[in-house]
């Protein structure tokens, strides 16, 4: 397992820079966006939209289909565009992100296509991806359920009773990943908890671990396909990212945790995405 | 004074309630947090245990992940003490049920003064507006267990969020089978012309046996539940409130927020001069008996009649 072919990897890096480019025209001009963290999961939201998740923008509420959940709802921007790459609702719509009106919200809301869940109060969109989880094993459905967590957002305590709920109903159906990136929005990780050995202590709580590089589509999607292999335990998927990954002067940095583009700083953004 | 009147307890009232509805439907699914006994949701665990979800003592998780099922059809009853229910879980409620609007019911039971023994961390008087100030909640405050599963039934009739306190104690019956129960609209429990004492849960008996000590003194009360909070229709409730010259509102609650603020506010183009019963900006403190609390803290029928009087 873990092997795609050629032609799989080149289309998904086509899917991937599609993306970045996307997330830079939702943050648009001068306004304060959540760059960084959208592009360290950029890759991860990539390969789940355009190889492992079940799902239809011609059939959004279909019972059987994959459920994505951000929980770190701040990294919004690139669901949008991943979002809005699959069809859920035209490209033209991301440069409308934030504006008064717009379908697409500073966090996610159920009101946007393809959105699942309001998220971004840290924490909870894990537990409903729980709650998701749980319905489906009750309706014997088998749609897998992917949550995205931050490092950062694993500081808050519901994460952890979280956590051991899916142990207990032994949520097999339910693969959360955690975008490592280091980084949250006041500065280093490491600084403010130094939560250590993250695989280990998801371990801990019964479920089963794997550890990327949340930049190697091919590295992820074996793994994703391992993870949802796993019976009988929930999967937690670390992934080592980087910050604002592709955008050069915003990596492994906390100041484009939530900062703007100028004109000359996005044309920048888009060459150095272009040159990955 | 009157006989006294029969007791029944409203959380078993709920759990039967509860049972009964999830007998009829099965996406419904109950949530607790370790106390499905006290609670009662645990009608559901014994007798429907694959509708029974067992959320360990983790409220935040429950809320997030009730909202989750409902996302996925389910309608989740969540259940713990009012207190651990709404407060702590507060922002849960707020941004994973109320603002997307979502069909989970929240259950808090103990409220008030009812757990009278394990003191101020676990008794509630602060449910009513913590739920009330949130868009898209309805709040009910069922008055005795002959009504809660009307209650319940209404709830189930809302597609979105529901908020409903019980009591944990036996309390006085005062509504019958045949007696309706519409959301949004008081019921007068007893006639009268001078004042209308407004009441919900157990203050509605001590309600009626203040309305019997005015009578003594040649004033006319008018008893008037409240079960619901929110939402409040004006019309309805200057209906029920007649022509009487003022208010005294009771509750189990703070007299900041519940049941008196939530009145003043659907009469505030034209109030009534209004006395407010309540706990007044305080914690409770353990007692052996329920009685001898709600007697501490001024829920009784003699304050009522004497907080009338001075209106009058």
């Amino acid at each position: 397992m873990g092997k795609i072919d050629d032609a799989t990897l080149k289309a998904l890096k086509e899917k991937a820079l599609s993306v970045r480019l996307g997330i830079i025209e939702a943050l648009g001009i001068d306004h304060r966006g959540h760059l960084g963290g959208s592009m360290s999961c950029a890759d991860i939201v990539t390969a789940l939209y355009f190889y492992k998740m079940k799902h239809s923008a011609k059939s959004p509420d279909d019972p059987d289909r994959d459920r994505f959940i951000m929980s770190k709802g701040h990294s919004v921007l690139a669901q949008y565009a991943a979002l809005a790459e699959a069809g859920y609702f035209g490209k033209d719509v991301l440069a409308t992100t934030k504006s008064l009106g717009s379908v697409l919200q500073g966090h996610p809301e159920r009101e946007t296509p393809g959105v699942e869940a309001n998220t971004g109060s840290l924490g909870q969109g894990f537990s409903m991806g729980v709650g998701m989880a749980i319905a489906g094993k009750l309706d014997k459905r088998d749609y897998h359920v992917y949550v995205i967590v931050g490092d950062g957002e694993l500081a808050e305590g519901q994460i952890w009773e979280a956590t051991m709920a899916s142990n207990v109903y032994s949520l097999d159906n339910l693969t959360v990943i955690v975008d490592m990136n280091g980084i949250q929005a006041m500065g280093k990780t490491r600084d403010r908890y130094a939560i250590q050995n993250i695989p280990g202590r998801f371990a801990a709580f019964g479920w089963k671990t794997f550890e990327i590089d949340g930049h190697d589509l091919a590295d992820i999607v074996g793994t994703l396909d391992k993870a949802t292999a796993v019976k009988g335990a929930p999967t937690a998927v670390i992934a080592r990212t980087v910050k604002g990954k592709g955008v050069t002067f915003a990596e492994n940095s906390h100041d484009y945790h939530n900062n703007l583009l100028t004109p000359e700083t996005r044309e920048k953004a888009i060459a150095s995405v272009m040159a990955m | 004074m009157s006989d006294k009147k029969i007791e029944k307890n409203p959380r078993a009232a709920y759990g039967l309630a509860l049972l009964e509805a999830a007998k009829a439907n099965k996406n419904i699914v109950a949530l607790d947090a370790d106390l499905c006994t006290s609670t009662q949701s645990a009608q559901i665990q014994n007798n429907l245990p694959e509708q029974y979800i067992e959320m360990g003592i983790g409220e935040a998780n429950m809320v997030s992940a009730a909202a989750g099922l409902a996302l996925c059809g389910k309608i989740p009853f969540v259940h713990t003490f009012a207190i651990f229910v709404t407060a702590r879980p507060y922002e849960q409620i707020r941004q994973g049920v109320c603002l997307p609007k979502l069909n989970v019911k929240i259950v808090g039971s103990s409220v008030g003064l009812s757990d009278f023994g394990d003191g101020a961390t676990h008794q509630c008087f602060e449910d009513l507006a913590l739920m009330s100030v949130l868009p898209n909640m309805t709040v009910f405050a069922p008055v005795d267990a002959t009504e809660v599963p009307k209650v319940v039934r209404a709830a189930l009739a809302i597609n979105g969020p529901v908020y409903i306190r019980l009591n944990r104690n036996d309390t006085p019956l005062v509504t019958e089978e045949a007696t309706p129960f519409e959301v949004g609209k008081p019921l007068v429990l007893a006639e009268g012309k001078d004042v209308a004492i407004c009441v919900n849960g157990v203050t509605a008996d001590m309600g009626l046996k203040a309305r019997e000590i005015l009578a003594k003194s040649g004033k006319s009360a008018s008893v008037v539940n409240f079960s619901t909070i929110k939402p409040l229709d004006e019309k309805a409730v200057r209906a029920a409130l007649g022509s009487v010259r003022a208010l005294v509102t009771v509750e189990e609650h703070s007299v900041i927020g519940g049941l008196g603020a939530a009145i003043a506010r659907v009469l505030s183009r034209a109030p009534l001069p209004t006395e407010r019963i309540g706990f007044a900006d305080r914690y409770g403190q353990s007692a052996h008996e329920y009685e001898q609390l709600l007697e501490r803290y001024g829920l009784t029928p003699d304050n009522i009649a004497k907080a009338a009087l001075g209106l009058l």
